[in-house]
């Protein structure tokens, strides 16, 4: 489907409150979101969540015959993927240019930054070589695609293991994992991409942008660096016009996040090796399940139930009587009769005898012989019959009561009797007979 | 290539050049008849070639003209016997394709659309040796030529880094050795980059010595284009007799 087009009103709000220092989900303005990374029971397999967005990396292996031009380095391919459940907008023909986009910056990124060492990958030089294809899927799209794809790609390169091959003179021989352990991949360093969205021509500038955000920015800048502070890959789209200075404070920015981040990347990658060797249980299955409510429980509490039955009695002594249900039905005109309890209504003729409190009948008209409430509730002199009389409530808006021409004296008022007074509720068509609950 | 210097000790480069120096360009403007702008540039060996159609409604669907602004659409391709090995696919593949955006995203920026508004720019670019400086200064070129106006000329020249010192224009050669490459496009007045890409690694704190040769290289790219202009309008007057 096409993307739902984002309001004015939005917009101009999230503009707003970036002028003011002020993000939705209230951080600052250097703030990332929180990243999780959870492996699966394969190696080479992760799920990695910034807030929201998900990304689902897995690297495979095969060997294939190198390219003519480079005989003695391995083949790397990445593939990244916006599937459909990502978001509405990601159709299957639909999404070519965000797609071209995140692969070229994805390819640049890791590959020509030589993070992962080639030659390593040579088994034959010439006819053997090992291919290593890093799929990432996106499963759910809240923003920053590209941050949370870069560290998936990382972290499922660094988690992945190959089968150990050993060549003797001519004969090479492929190990299964149950011959010999998979051996892991050597890399060199882990870049990282962070990415900066600017607002108001480059005035603004966030890190690790929300959909929401992105949708209302100018551009982005996307850094990719290692935590040995060299930068990998630089790359500014959007059409913004950045200064020189903006580009250096942001390397400076990437710098302290990608240590962070590298940092929380190298403590997962340890836990899940640990969890593996001493024999627990590991894999998505895991990760996912404590986060559900399976029972509810709740402490008994003691009640003591000795004297029950006195109590009882004493609270019914003591109340008051409930109130009559009058039973019998009470014509307003021809046509329109009234059983029961109700809610005051506003419509048809008032017939009804004048002094009618404590019924507890919903809508008897009662008149108010110029009472006045403690509330406030005035009433102007009934004057002739077919003025129409205006009761007037500084807690209410103004009320002016249309009566037909019969009955003048019927008139909508509040009781007075010594029940209990409440405050007239603001509507006129709201207003409940309390003197019911009272009886 | 071992042994291949690409900084001599006498601080001379591979094909004689200093450090700061740009390959030969030379540009004509108006190479075509029937387009409405058109440019070609010649960066050292690198030949690039652009064609600007516009501003003209907008073809296709309907629906996709704004309503402020015009649309600016531009294509990239590659001849086939352009690069080391001769390429099968000249355009659709994704380079060409990322090539394609990034030259809009430049053009977007820097022409001034809402002077035409539901209308459409295009711009088609072919170059020999596929760098995006060449393309983005032919482009520019092109544009003028059209007579579509633009904030400013959009200059991009590309920057390396060797041994301590930052090159500019980096010829094929030292970019196939795989040290880091910066491509800067530039709008010389006002300083401002409307893309910078930079690839390889590069360690943070040589990046503001790269920068600023990148910059300065294409500060003079807009001396020469600027020329090249004048040029070009002073013949065209001449032709028409003032």
């Amino acid at each position: 489907m096409k993307e739902t087009p984002l309001s004015n009103c939005e917009r101009r709000f999230l503009l707003r409150a970036i002028e003011e220092k002020k993000r939705l989900d209230g951080r600052q303005t250097y703030d990332y979101r929180n990243i999780r990374i959870s492996f699966g029971t394969d190696y080479g397999c992760c799920i990695v969540e910034l807030g929201k967005t998900r990304v689902l990396g897995q690297v495979s292996c095969e060997l294939v015959s190198p390219k003519l031009n480079r005989a003695t380095e391995g083949i790397l391919f990445f593939n990244l993927e916006l599937s459909q459940m990502a978001a509405p907008a990601f159709e299957p023909g639909r999404q070519s240019d965000l797609l071209v986009k995140l692969n070229r910056l994805m390819e640049r990124c890791l590959r020509n930054s030589k993070c992962i060492d080639t030659e390593s990958l040579c088994v034959v030089a010439g006819e053997k070589v090992w291919q290593i294809r890093v799929d990432l899927h996106l499963l759910n799209h809240d923003g920053n695609i590209i941050d949370a794809a870069s560290i998936a790609a990382i972290v499922a390169l660094c988690h992945f293991r190959r089968p150990d091959v050993s060549v003797q003179g001519d004969e090479v021989t492929l190990y299964t994992p149950e011959e010999r352990d998979p051996v892991p991949l050597s890399i060199h360093h882990m870049p990282i991409c962070v990415s900066f969205a600017f607002f108001q021509q480059g005035a603004y500038l966030l890190v690790d942008p929300n959909e929401r955000e992105e949708r209302v920015m100018d551009g982005l800048l996307v850094i990719a660096m290692n935590k040995h502070r060299e930068i990998c890959t630089i790359q500014s789209s959007g059409g913004i016009m950045l200064l020189k200075d903006q580009v250096l404070r942001c390397s400076k920015i990437a710098g302290v996040k990608v240590a962070e981040i590298t940092e929380l990347i190298l403590k997962a990658l340890e836990n899940d090796q640990k969890v593996r060797k001493e024999g627990g249980k590991f894999g998505f299955a895991e990760s996912i399940a404590n986060q559900r409510i399976t029972a509810f429980k709740m402490e008994k509490a003691p009640i003591d139930t000795s004297d029950v039955e006195e109590k009882a009695e004493e609270i019914i002594a003591e109340a008051e009587p409930p109130s009559e249900v009058v039973s019998t039905p009470v014509l307003w005109t021809p046509g329109t009769a009234q059983i029961g309890e109700g809610v005051e209504n506003s419509w048809g003729d008032l017939e009804d005898s004048e002094k009618e409190d404590d019924e507890g009948g919903g809508d008897q008209a009662i008149i108010l012989d110029g009472i006045k409430m403690d509330t406030g509730v005035e009433v102007s002199d009934i004057g002739s019959q077919d003025a129409p009389i205006i009761l007037s409530d500084s807690e209410e808006e103004e009320m002016i009561i249309l009566e037909p021409d019969k009955n003048p004296k019927k008139i909508r008022t509040q009781t007075t009797s010594a029940k209990q007074e409440k405050a007239p509720s603001k509507k006129p068509v709201k207003r409940r007979k309390k003197k019911r609950a009272a009886n | 290539m071992a042994g291949l210097e690409l900084l001599s000790d006498q601080g001379y480069r591979v094909d004689g050049r200093r450090a700061g120096e740009l390959r030969k360009i030379q540009a004509r403007m108006g190479v075509f008849a029937q387009a409405d702008g058109s440019a070609y540039i010649e960066q050292g060996n690198t030949k690039a070639l652009a064609v600007v159609y516009g501003p003209h409604e907008i073809r296709g669907s309907r629906a996709r003209a704004l309503p402020d602004r015009a649309l600016v659409n531009c294509q990239y391709s590659s001849a086939t016997f352009s690069t080391g090995e001769r390429k099968r696919r000249p355009h659709g593949d994704r380079k060409s394709c990322e090539m394609g955006l990034q030259l809009r995203q430049t053009f977007e920026a820097a022409i001034l659309t809402q002077l035409h508004p539901r209308s459409q720019i295009d711009i088609y670019v072919q170059a020999d040796g596929g760098t995006y400086a060449a393309c983005v200064n032919a482009a520019t070129l092109a544009v003028l030529d059209a007579g579509i106006p633009m904030r400013d000329f959009v200059c991009a020249c590309s920057a390396g880094f060797v041994d301590g010192t930052a090159l500019a224009d980096l010829s094929h050669v030292e970019e196939a050795a795989g040290g880091p490459q910066l491509a800067l496009a530039l709008l010389p007045a006002s300083g401002q980059i409307a893309l910078l890409e930079m690839d390889a690694r590069l360690h943070e704190d040589h990046l503001e010595r790269v920068l600023e040769a990148a910059a300065q290289a294409a500060r003079d790219v807009h001396t020469l284009l600027d020329r090249v202009v004048r040029q070009h309008v002073r013949e065209a007057s001449i032709l028409l007799g003032d």
